[in-house]
């Protein structure tokens, strides 16, 4: 969820931007063990919201909470789950859960963190009243219906029991076998007592457990940067290898870019796009990396139009899919950037699967598509309709968006249009209300390591994120089962068969997943980012 | 003229009730709902949302909006940004720096202005003011960021002279490249403004007539030629603070100056009104002062004009 707006906004530059030669790693530093005193300094944005893990859904806010908090557990870089304040999570069910904490941890005011500090954090940010934006987060959880409703006084979710000190149970509304893997998000993290008193001071000035602590009172200074020093009592994994990290707000990757080239600037999370066919040259060996993340992008084709309903509406998505060549324009419009989709989730994911049985339709094939296309013309004639892709048009979207559009009138001889909007707000409001006439850009960054973090917010009946309506009550079977399983594995190869129902319906048309390109300063080494393209700012070390 | 200077800022006032409202107005008028956009692509919890717009008055019609933001105006609260923060503690933040930034753009662009503009007006058709003038017309004829992406790279990430951007201080020293940056199209006017009307008052009458009483050239140039061609370019400073101060927008962005242009964009992307409104009605202010301040100026520099 940390990619909300602005990342629209700012992702979007990124998005035109991200060029990278498949999903391998560019340069990489291989460095010793570095400064260890440095303070690195990285670009960032303004955080939209006060800095509460519950309330943070945007980038420039995520990457601080998520090193001013510490969750039961942390993923590392291949976002397999690692415990931290937790000492065991345990179920027999998939739906009871029994979590034991380390003893011994604290806050950096001192307070001890016990069960309580995630129960009440939990039932904080589920509670309506509290109006928190990664509410969503706790739906799993028993009770979270009767909380989150509107005008609900009641703040506190009855799947959520503190037995002792070190441990809470957690009841889920029904049974789910990845939930323990969310538990690395951090609207999951802890908080101390002292939040509760004043939440919004609090969040100007958070006391957390991660790995990293505010400089001092009024270490957020509003538009201008965040200073972190590591926190000495911290005993996690994620142990700070640099002397802090100061996060300098930008509004734009093109102004950091040049403080980047003057070494002004140790970090830069994102090229920009103007300087994706040049950033290898200008930066040198050694200062940059590219690598894919757990992201992609999609076409949605909202099934509430009667022109895509039915036999025919099946068999035209399959021709409009089978009528972008994937290959071609992440190889020109990305400059061999991002990677072909072969699926719905992300290659960098535990289970992803590049041949599953039905995926020939995300494979350039014009005849093929002009075929369906007739086939779908006998059914229920087009007339003189345009196919359309709305998208706000900033952010770099018009480039590809142009080039599908261009590829589908020449390769299926219909019209088709791009149709821009001022901004992701305008456009966005439009998708929530279910009042599209057309086909619409989505994507989707993953929040956990899941493949159905990528199916079930998506394509699950009456799901938040299911823009385009889809229902299929196969998929939602699946699905079930799949949350269901004994095992991640089982769980994985049965979401994988939920994919091939979608791959037959395509409520959604992946395009491709996204890349990540960063690049340092020749202060800096150690660079390297995870699975959800967040550089890890821990490792990193001066020279 | 004390008179005239009352009855201008009591004019101040229906300016500023209109300004305030036309923009609200636009702002209300913003297709897209902010608050749908805070959630990005996530699932929208209606409870949640709707708590959310009670708390920015958001639910309710423009004109009631309007109204709510005008009764906290007069008890100095300008309300609250999205993130919480108070807009009065934006403004305090943000004001002073694109201040500094306008006022050195304005020092810069009228200082070089004038004395390129009078030694190219003085030497007419010599090669110095050819050169100016061809020079004055590529810079007018660049667009800003052109300029600007240019002169961070050369000055700043070449030549490494100036940090190539501003950032959190925004001190005098950091914003001399932006500001010469954000003066230079100005500059470029003035000089050409100020060429053309020394040239124009080189031949008046009076100018001959100081000459034949036998004042030394420099005395004629200064007191007489120069005085007299400083009224269209005085017009054009004042109209101009103004316009660096709103239109820095471009000049920000590139040299990353937490300024008042900059803020506005990202308000205006998430539509928060309050924020928007206050910013451009001290903007507003701005320009009425600046002009009224052109025009007494006319009256020192021209005693002819009086004000009543």
């Amino acid at each position: 969820m940390r990619f909300a707006r602005t990342s629209k906004l700012i992702g979007l530059a990124a998005a035109a931007a991200l060029a990278l030669s498949a999903c391998g790693g560019g340069g990489g530093t291989e460095g010793g063990e570095g400064n260890a005193a440095a303070v690195i300094t990285a670009n960032s944005t303004e955080p939209q919201n006060p800095l509460i893990p519950t309330n943070t859904n945007e980038v420039g806010g995520g990457r601080v909470v998520d090193l001013l908090f510490e969750g039961l557990i942390s993923y590392d870089a291949e976002g397999k789950p690692v415990n931290e304040m937790a000492e065991s999570i345990e179920t027999e069910d998939s739906q009871n859960y029994t979590i034991k904490l380390k003893a011994d941890q604290t806050f950096t005011n001192g307070e001890p963190v016990t069960a309580n500090s995630f129960v009440d954090a939990w039932n904080y940010g589920a509670a309506a009243e509290n109006a928190q934006l990664g509410q969503y987060f706790f739906e799993s959880i028993a009770g979270y219906d009767e909380v989150s409703a509107e005008g609900s006084t009641k703040n506190e979710m009855s799947g959520l029991k503190v037995v002792d000190d070190l441990t809470f149970t957690a009841e889920l509304a029904q049974p789910e076998s990845d939930w323990p893997l969310r538990l690395g998000y951090t609207a999951f993290s802890p908080l101390p007592e002292v939040a509760f008193e004043d939440m919004e001071a609090f969040g100007n000035n958070p006391v957390g457990n991660g790995p990293y602590m505010l400089a001092d009172e009024g270490a957020w200074q509003h538009d201008v940067q965040i200073a972190l020093t590591p926190n000495p009592d911290y005993q996690g994994t994620r142990t700070p290898k640099n002397g802090g990290i100061t996060f300098k707000f930008y509004s734009g990757f093109e102004a950091a870019y040049q403080d980047l080239l003057a070494n002004n600037l140790d970090l830069l999370d994102t090229i920009p796009p103007s300087s994706l066919a040049n950033f290898k040259t200008d930066l040198g060996e050694g200062r940059w990396l590219e690598k894919a993340y757990a992201g992609n992008q999609t076409i949605t084709i909202p099934q509430y139009l009667d022109e895509w309903t039915g036999e025919a509406g099946e068999l035209r998505r399959k021709a409009i899919s089978m009528a972008i060549n994937r290959d071609e324009i992440t190889e020109v419009i990305f400059s061999g950037g991002r990677q072909p989709a072969k699926e719905f989730t992300a290659p960098v994911l535990d289970g992803y699967d590049e041949s599953i049985p039905g995926s020939e339709v995300l494979e350039y094939n014009p005849e093929e598509a002009k075929k369906l296309w007739e086939q779908a013309e006998e059914i229920d004639p087009w007339g003189d309709r345009t196919f359309t892709i709305a998208s706000n048009a900033d952010g770099g979207h018009k480039e590809w968006i142009e080039a599908v559009v261009n590829g589908l009138k020449n390769d299926l001889g219909i019209d088709a249009q791009f149709e821009p909007y001022a901004t992701f707000a305008e456009v966005r409001t439009k998708i929530t209300a279910k009042d599209m006439t057309g086909a619409f850009r989505t994507g989707w960054q993953a929040d956990y390591p899941s493949l159905y973090n990528f199916l079930g917010p998506l394509f699950g009946t009456g799901a938040g994120s299911n823009d385009g309506e889809y229902s299929s009550e196969a998929f939602d079977k699946k699905l079930n089962e799949g949350l269901n399983a004994e095992t991640p594995e089982e769980g994985n190869a049965i979401f994988n068969e939920a994919q091939e129902i979608l791959l037959q319906d395509l409520p959604a048309i992946p395009l491709w997943y996204q890349v990540r390109q960063v690049g340092w300063s020749e202060n800096v080494e150690n660079v390297d980012t995870a699975w959800n393209g967040v550089p890890i700012y821990h490792n990193i070390t001066g020279k | 003229m004390t008179w005239y200077i009352i009855r201008r800022f009591l004019q101040m006032i229906p300016v500023f009730f209109g300004a305030t409202f036309l923009v609200y107005f636009l702002v209300f008028s913003l297709p897209g709902d902010p608050i749908q956009a805070l959630f990005g692509d996530r699932p929208v919890n209606e409870a949640v949302a709707a708590q959310l717009r009670e708390q920015y008055n958001l639910d309710e019609p423009f004109l009631v909006q309007y109204f709510l933001y005008l009764k906290n105006l007069v008890t100095f609260n300008l309300g609250n940004d999205f993130s919480g923060r108070p807009v009065a503690e934006v403004l305090v933040q943000i004001f002073p720096v694109t201040i500094r930034l306008a006022i050195l753009a304005l020092v810069f662009e009228a200082v070089f202005g004038i004395i390129f503009g009078v030694i190219a007006g003085l030497r007419k058709g010599k090669m110095f003011d050819g050169t100016v003038l061809v020079a004055s017309l590529i810079v007018i004829a660049i667009p800003i960021f052109v300029l600007g992406f240019v002169m961070q790279f050369v000055v700043g990430v070449k030549l490494g002279w100036a940090k190539p951007t501003v950032g959190g201080d925004a001190g005098w020293l950091d914003l001399i490249l932006p500001a010469i940056v954000l003066g230079l199209v100005s500059f470029a006017y003035v000089l050409r403004l100020t060429r053309t009307s020394i040239i124009e008052n080189m031949h008046a009458d009076y100018v001959r007539t100081a000459t034949a009483k036998g004042l030394s050239r420099q005395r004629v140039v200064v007191v007489h030629i120069l005085r007299n061609s400083m009224i269209p370019v005085v017009t054009f400073l004042g109209a101009d603070l103004g316009a660096l101060m709103g239109g820095a927008i471009v000049t920000e962005g590139i040299f990353n100056v937490p300024g008042v242009g900059q803020r506005l964009y990202q308000s205006v992307l998430r539509g928060e009104g309050p924020t928007i409104v206050s910013i451009v009605s001290v903007l507003v202010m701005v320009y009425i002062l600046a002009n009224l301040l052109v025009d007494v100026l006319y009256a020192w520099l021209d005693p002819r004009i009086r004000y009543a």
